[in-house]
This record gives structure tokens, sequence and C-alpha cells, in this order.
């Protein structure tokens, strides 16, 4: 078993209203940004877990964002990295 | 004819929960959340509040908590089950109701009274309404926009599973106005104004009260 860390980002889907990301967007061209253009807002988790491959982390990590890190009716997910390391 | 309130860390409206159905002549229970049995209920109830603070999303972290699979399980079996609010987010996490509660169209926290229309008098918590029936409930919540995708809603509507409406006032930008849902077999029903606290007059409506007039569920009426 080694040390792994992975970092998964969850994202609204593409075409579903994100008031989250709206909001900043306006945000931004009121403190006088221009050239916005559409902002969205998610999550980032970095996990931290024992494994034997990277491959293995990755499919874990793919079954813990199925299962709970992202909802699957309105967001999707990206395995980002996977690093070994403590 | 038993009601079991579940109570998780971070519920808020159990007491008001607990309160609504006992003034509808009902045996009330509370139920931990860490509880692997419903004590025996006719009926369970998920509270409103934010249990688990909301982490991660509304209901995500509490459709884990030991007691859902004794709730799924009597979702299952037919028996009924009311998701308030949060109770209704974490019916949707758990998948014993389809879709999601997505943040607020405009961002905030709404609390108020809104009109919501009857849809459906084919459930147990609304067999003592009538179909188009407009009731004056409060909503709290911050994250009540119902979403789904256009084959689920059209499921809905074609079954007959929208069971409450937003009229007039959509406080949330919910999907095709809805307030609340029920299962395919009707049992489980999830809605975001909060019936029980419209039981009194002195709360300003009591339009809510019939929700908890369950006395005939356990024989089946």
């Amino acid at each position: 078993m080694r040390r792994y860390r992975g970092r998964v980002r969850v994202m609204p889907r593409a075409g579903l209203l994100d008031p989250q990301g709206h909001a900043v967007e306006q945000a931004l061209g009121a403190l006088g940004f221009t050239g916005v253009g559409r902002v969205r807002v998610g999550r980032t988790l970095e996990i931290a877990l024992e494994a034997d491959s990277e491959q293995e982390v990755r499919e874990r990590l793919r079954e813990m964002c199925e299962r709970l890190v992202a909802n699957p009716v309105t967001e999707d997910f990206t395995i980002d990295a996977v690093e070994a390391g403590p | 004819m038993k009601i079991a309130v579940v109570r998780f860390p971070g519920s808020n409206c159990d007491a008001d929960a607990y309160h609504a159905a006992r003034a509808a002549g009902a045996d009330v229970t509370y139920v931990w959340h860490r509880s692997t049995d419903l004590e025996g209920a006719d009926v369970v109830v998920l509270p409103g509040g934010f249990s688990y603070g909301d982490y991660l999303r509304p209901g995500a972290i509490a459709r884990f908590s030991p007691v859902m699979r004794a709730v799924a399980e009597h979702a299952r079996s037919g028996g009924p089950v009311l998701g308030i609010c949060n109770g209704f987010q974490i019916l949707c996490e758990a998948q014993l109701l389809p879709g999601t509660l997505a943040r607020n169209f405009g961002l905030s926290f709404v609390c108020r009274p809104v009109t919501v229309r009857v849809e459906s008098d084919a459930t147990p918590f609304t067999a003592r309404y009538r179909v188009g029936q407009e009731l004056r409930l409060p909503v709290a919540h911050g994250d009540g926009r119902y979403v789904a995708d256009d084959a689920t809603l059209d499921r809905l509507e074609r079954g007959g599973r929208v069971v409450f409406r937003y009229a007039g006032d959509n406080p949330n930008g919910a999907m095709r106005d809805i307030a609340g849902i029920a299962s395919e077999e009707r049992n489980v029903v999830g809605m975001m104004p909060h019936p029980e606290r419209a039981v009194e007059t002195l709360l300003g409506s009591t339009d809510g009260a019939a929700v908890f007039a369950l006395a005939g569920v356990a024989a089946g009426v």
C-alpha cells in the first residue's frame, strides 16, 4: 500500500443555471474587470488515501464522486490529479 | 397511529413537526438518526433544518445516517414518508425521490409565506385537501429550487406526482413551479413549504394542519 493524494473537481453541469457563478460574474463587472465572460463556481476536494496503484486510486475516487461527492442530477466531476505522497 | 419524527444533528423543525402531529391527534415519537429502527411507527416525518450543517450539499451526509436504511425499507414497503424542506432534500439525496434541490435562483435565503396549489390529493398527506385548493404556507430555505431533467419532469407530470406547485410567486426558481412531489407509489412525499408552521391561527395560517391528519393511514384508508 502506498499513500496518495487525489484532487477532484466538481462543477455545475453545463447548461444548468449557476446562480453563484452569475453573482460572481456581476461582481467582477461591478469592480471594473472588463471582458469577463461566463463564470461558474464549483468545488475542489483533496482526498488522501492509501492504495496499491494510481489506477486503483482513480477507480476509488470515481466511486466516491458517484456515490457522495457529486450530485449526479446537477454536477459533473473530473479527477484532476493523483500524486504519490503523504 | 404513530408518527416518528427523525432528528438529525442540525434538524430544527423537529419540535414543530412533533407539535403538528400531536395536535392532529397522533401518537408521536422522536427517533434519533443513529437509530436503526423506527420504533414501530406507521408514518415517518423527516423535518426541516440544516442536517450536518448542509456540508457538501443539503442532505448529502444525512442520507447515510443509520436511520435512513430503515426509512428506505419503510418506504419500499409502502409506508408513508414525508420530507419537509431539509427532509425533502434528504429524500432526493437518498434517491427515494427524483431530482434535487439546488441553490435558490436569487441566491438569497427566502423566508416568507407563499401560496401553493394542491396538485394531487392522491397521497396520504394531501388526501384531506382538494385538487386546486390554494394553501398559505411559509417557506424558509436557501436551496429550494427543484431541478430535474426534462424526462423526469415529464414523468412526474404524467404520473400525477407533482403534489404542490407555487401559485403566482415562485420563491426559488423551481422548475415548473414545483413545490412538492411524490414517489411513484405516492407514499413518499417531499415538499419545500412548511405545513408544520401553519397549524395554529396564532401563526397566521392553519392551512398545513390537514397534512398531519393521518388517522386513517395505519388502517390503509
